[in-house]
């Protein structure tokens, strides 16, 4: 009762999946032609391979601060090294790992074929793009070999600009060059979704992963340049003793909050956008069915990155800034929830009358959904103007942003690179496996950070290296969470690795999904297609029979 | 079904550029490459606002604060070599101009002298600002590494330093790449790249150039012309 | 005992003391939020888990049904979030505009943060460090600077936190209504011993505070210690009582109106003290333009520059509050 019969045409997986001759992998060998590539598709897989890199390092110095905290006193390290471990991870894990992951692995392999394209609009720029991350994380590894910064990711001033002793300019260069090499994958996703649509593929035909990354390029474009300048600016005061922030000359260190926060918070949705995207394409691929309310995912996700440049000063109620300043970003922030509500209600919506298969990428899909859910309402905690003067810089907030860049971001970026491994490499990863390590990861990861929502409350600041002895139960809870996590995490390195020679052949469409990504081979010709297509239908049209159904 | 077959044809009568050594594979034409590209420069100069944006933003949170230490501190500056440089840029702004002009028409010679020209006005700019930052040395007015101010406003004028220097200087460092970026289009044109078919990438670096000339003219007067 | 002390360090207590008069509000608003996060969660879980099983497929061919979207349900969704949000945005706002503007007669007591301590200063000239002893029921004011990077001065117990900041006063006020001691963490990063810039509010009975504020050694008022630095400095050089110095008299200024020579109009509050010490030309007093007041910057502490304002309180006729008990001065030496 609840489904079709298909005609049994391309949603049915091959017969005899077949890997093709020639591809993207064996077209052009060597070094070189990897080093000097223009195809989107292997500077995907660069990326693929240098963020996994940085997620690693990041995940170490994690593991650093979690097991510091298992006990009350600081025993493992000194404050010092504490101090950095915690900057270096939140460095890392921000630039290095949050806002390139989806748009520079996922979004680079496979928004133009998407869109029917057979690169982007800007080769080159995107070679540069990956350069520039390159580059960046070798200023923030040259900063860790000089002992590592210790201000925070947050860079506040006056500490980073007049008292801290750690390595601050690398990193915070580091992460002015990796901030470029985003708006640079940004830029080129906006010219490539203006100009570069096939034949029949209009704005509103386009799958959501695309709109996804074009509100995420909108943000980067807009917000890094900020933080940019703002770099630029610490940098200058510390290394050649200018005023911008400087209290004793009349400089104002809250300044230096509202241009940091400007680019950060939109930041966030950089982060979590992408995010969003995969899972409108995994639940309306594991439900074969055409997602509920398409263009209102779609807008939501401009609205999102609209209003989300406006809210920035939420960080600060407490800084110092007024209380009507407090008033305004307070009323705003709660209106970006409405987006993401819709959103949420949409996707669930569509798994109404599907047909679900509970395959890796869905299990990851629906693991985001809680924690999604858990974190994008633990935001209201934030935004409430009296319940943020208790949780301000406690651990609450750690909860609150780890649901979501974690627990969102990446269990959907996990989700999609399960989903479409098979596209990127013609191989499919051990089904069970798969869905082992996301079990793994949503129990492990809830684990880790529901404790926390609580720790907060009760008061526990963060960036503390030694705490009280009543909050160690729930810290060491936490860690625990942090090693089941850990493992979630390192298991697909392992069957992914596995699989690139001993998989099963995947086929142009394992997973039996719409979408112009299942209608070429797997891994794609070099121009991605044979023949370039036409798009005659809207997204995601499983089942054409006509009929339109009220929901 | 989502898709068929579709062969490269333009429906004009020649190949739709394919054959220009320029043209590049991702697009279906040349038409296609020149949309993409210049769009691309836009998107470029839009972040660039952003950029300059955050410092404009620190100038006047400070100025609102502070406006007799900016009052003094532009009365340090030279307004004839601000006005002589205003009137440089804008000169290069023109001979820019009609160097994406010469390349619209295919004159590869004349866009090489226009740029040359631009380069030119570019290195005369450069050089009265190297003239006023060492009479900025000279006279100890360079925050935290040779500063020496006397008077009520001394300690705020070295935020208006702070930031007269950042401005100015974000600003000739995007001069310098502009004067790079001159030099490789000079390289181009010498070896005739450029026809009435292909002349993008000479408009995409007229932008730039016009977008590096409009941030001086705003520089100018929020710094020099504020005493 | 005459007085019920509650310990910190209780092993398992999922929300701190609620030892002020906000904290009832603010746990308000946070239980209300879990019952709205708790709710949504478990039922959009559980429909997800409902539709998954139901819907699951049966065969490998099978598609689902093709439904577009119901602009009803859109609606419907938008709207009752919007207005579930605003909600939450208005019980936070009403408790946060009550815990912005302190009482008038609240006590005052002087704040300066620094890598890593807390300095604390009683009017009467009691110091202490990392500790703050308050009497229960009592508005209490907190002004509050940095002497280096930014702190936070943060009491779980009172739900209140603020930030320092270098080169201004912060505030924060709250009226404690359970005598314990409490945690005071420092809540904004601020280097090595982030962790290590921690200590006790003591609130006590008002006879108990009375006692502790006397009975502890101290030094002299925070008043007289102002009004020596003022004749030390030689502020008393220029601002004459009787308006014949070179700068104006500074007797009944704290608090009152001033007319600037640009013309407009500012109050004589903590920070317009401060700036007139540290930065005298930014405010210039009409008719004194062309007198040019020295600054002090470097000469005098953040400490100091608390005392001096005090110092200028205690000109204002209006009597700046000075630590009084709630209850009428009778019980000396009552019980600690």
């Amino acid at each position: 009762m609840s489904a079709t019969l298909a005609p049994p045409l391309h949603t049915t997986p091959e017969p005899e999946p077949q890997f093709p001759a020639k591809h993207f992998l064996n077209t052009g060998r060597g070094v070189a032609s990897w080093l000097l590539t223009k195809d989107h598709k292997r500077i995907a897989l660069m990326y693929l391979i240098s963020v996994t890199l940085m997620a690693l390092l990041g995940g170490f110095f994690a593991s650093l601060v979690r097991l510091e905290l298992l006990t009350p006193q600081g025993d493992l390290m000194s404050a010092e090294q504490y101090n950095r471990a915690f900057t270096m991870h939140g460095i890392i894990m921000v630039f290095f790992l949050l806002i390139p992951v989806t748009p520079a692995i996922l979004g680079n392999f496979l928004l133009p074929i998407m869109i029917g394209a057979k690169d982007l609009a800007l080769p080159r720029i995107n070679l540069l793009s990956w350069y520039l991350y390159v580059i960046g994380a070798i200023l923030t590894l040259s900063s860790l070999v000089l002992g590592g910064a210790d201000t925070g990711w947050t860079f506040y001033t006056p500490y980073s600009s007049m008292y801290s002793t750690g390595a601050v300019i690398p990193a915070a260069l580091g992460a002015f060059v990796a901030g470029f090499s985003s708006i640079l994958t940004g830029l080129n996703f906006i010219v490539t979704v203006h100009k570069m649509r096939c034949p029949g593929m209009t704005w509103m035909r386009m799958p959501l992963f695309v709109w996804a990354n074009y509100a995420t390029s909108l943000v980067q474009i807009l917000g890094t340049p900020v933080v940019a300048m703002t770099i630029i600016l610490v940098a200058l005061e510390k290394l050649l003793g200018f005023s911008f922030f400087n209290a004793a000359a009349g400089g104002d260190p809250i300044l230096f909050q509202h241009l940091f926060w400007f680019y950060s918070h939109p930041a966030v949705y950089i982060m979590i956008l992408p995010g969003m995207g995969i899972i409108s394409e995994l639940v309306s691929a594991f439900s074969r069915k055409k997602i509920f309310g398409y263009s209102f995912i779609a807008m939501s996700s401009v609205a999102i990155a609209v209003i989300g440049f406006l809210i920035w000063g939420h960080h600060m109620y407490v800084s110092g800034q007024s209380v009507y300043e407090g008033l305004l970003f307070s009323v705003l922030t709660f209106l970006v929830a409405i987006p993401s509500a819709i959103k949420t209600f949409n996707w669930a919506a569509t798994l109404y009358r599907g047909s679900i298969s509970w395959d890796a990428p869905m299990v990851y899909a629906i693991g985001f959904f809680g924690l999604f859910l858990i974190g994008g309402l633990t935001g209201l905690f934030c935004a409430n103007l009296a319940v943020d003067l208790h949780i301000h810089d406690t651990y609450f907030i750690v909860a609150h942003f780890h649901y979501i860049m974690v627990g969102g971001a990446i269990m959907a970026y996990m989700g999609g690179i399960h989903f479409w491994w098979p596209k990127m490499t013609g191989r499919m990863y051990p089904e069970a496996l798969g869905r082992v390590s996301g079990v793994l990861v949503f129990l492990g990861f809830n684990l880790t950070f529901l404790p926390q929502f609580l720790l907060g409350y009760m008061g526990m600041p963060r960036r503390y290296h030694a705490y009280p002895e009543e909050f160690q139960i729930f810290n060491m809870m936490s860690t625990a969470g942090a090693t089941v996590l850990g493992l979630g995490y390192l298991l697909p390195l392992v069957y992914f690795a596995w699989s690139l020679k001993y998989g099963k052949i995947a086929g142009n469409n394992p997973w039996g999904a719409k979408g112009l990504e299942w209608e070429t081979t797997s891994p794609p010709p070099l121009e991605n297609f044979h023949t370039m297509p036409v798009q005659t239908e809207e997204a995601y049209a499983y089942a054409d029979e006509g009929e339109t159904h009220h929901g | 079904m989502a898709s068929h077959a579709v062969t490269h044809t333009s429906g004009a009568h020649d190949d739709a550029g394919h054959s220009n050594p320029n043209y590049q594979h991702q697009f279906e034409d040349l038409h296609q490459q020149y949309d993409a590209t210049t769009f691309g420069m836009w998107v470029f100069l839009a972040q660039e606002i952003l950029f300059f944006g955050a410092i404009f933003c620190a100038y006047a949170v400070y100025r609102f604060k502070y406006p007799e230490a900016y009052h003094e501190g532009a009365r340090e500056l030279s307004l004839i070599l601000g006005g002589t440089n205003t009137i440089v840029l804008i000169l290069s702004s023109l001979t820019m101009a009609l160097g994406v002009r010469a390349a619209q028409l295919g004159r590869n010679k004349s866009v090489f002298n226009w740029l040359a020209l631009t380069l030119l006005l570019g290195f005369v700019f450069m050089g009265i600002k190297a003239v006023e930052y060492t009479e900025k040395w000279e006279k100890h007015h360079v925050p935290g590494l040779n500063w020496h101010m006397t008077g009520a406003e001394a300690d705020h004028m070295q935020i208006y330093f702070s930031i007269y220097f950042a401005m100015t200087g974000m600003h000739a460092l995007h001069m310098i790449i502009g004067a790079g970026l001159l030099l490789f289009f000079m390289y181009k044109a010498w070896n005739k790249t450029y026809s009435k078919e292909f002349y993008g990438p000479i408009e995409i670096m007229g932008l730039y150039w016009h977008f590096v000339d409009i941030v001086w003219i705003f520089l100018f007067p929020m710094l020099y012309l504020i005493s | 005992m005459g007085a019920e002390r509650t310990t910190m360090g209780k092993a398992f207590q999922l929300i701190p003391d609620s030892a002020s008069t906000f904290a009832q509000a603010i746990d308000a608003n946070y239980y209300y939020i879990w019952a709205i996060t708790i709710f949504f969660t478990i039922g959009i879980v559980a429909a997800v888990a409902y539709f998954s099983v139901k819907y699951r497929r049966k065969h490998k061919d099978e598609v689902g049904h093709p439904i577009h979207g119901s602009l009803m349900l859109e609606i419907t969704w938008s709207v009752i979030p919007l207005l579930i949000a605003m909600s939450v945005f208005v019980f936070g706002t009403a408790a946060f505009f009550s815990a912005y503007d302190p009482p008038t007669g609240a006590m005052e007591i002087y704040v300066v943060g620094k890598q890593w301590m807390w300095k604390i200063q009683h009017p009467e000239g009691n110091r202490e460090i990392n500790e703050l002893h308050v009497p229960v029921g009592q508005p209490v004011r907190l002004t509050m600077t940095t002497e280096d990077v930014l702190h936070s001065f943060f009491v779980p117990a009172f739900r209140i936190k603020k930030d320092v900041v270098p080169g201004l006063y912060t505030t924060l006020w709250f009226q404690a209504t359970k005598v314990g001691d409490y945690h005071l963490f420092c809540a904004e990063y601020c280097g090595n011993q982030h962790s290590g810039m921690i200590g006790k509010v003591h609130v006590m009975e008002a006879a108990d505070y009375e006692a502790w504020l006397s009975g502890t050694t101290r030094g002299e008022t925070m008043e007289a210690s102002g009004q020596r630095q003022f004749e030390k400095l030689g502020c008393s050089t220029c601002h004459l009582q009787d308006n014949t110095g070179r700068g104006p008299s500074l007797k009944n200024v704290f608090g009152k109106p001033v007319q600037l020579q640009s013309g407009t109009t500012v109050t004589a509050d903590e920070a317009y003290v401060r700036e007139s010490i540290l930065q005298p030309q930014a405010k210039i007093v009409k008719t004194y333009t062309n007198v040019q007041m020295p600054t002090f910057q470097g000469q005098v502490s953040e400490d100091g520059v608390l005392q001096l304002i005090s110092y200028v309180k205690s000109l204002s006729e209006a009597p700046a509050p000075v630590a009084a008990p709630a209850a009428p001065a009778a019980a000396k030496g009552g019980k600690k």
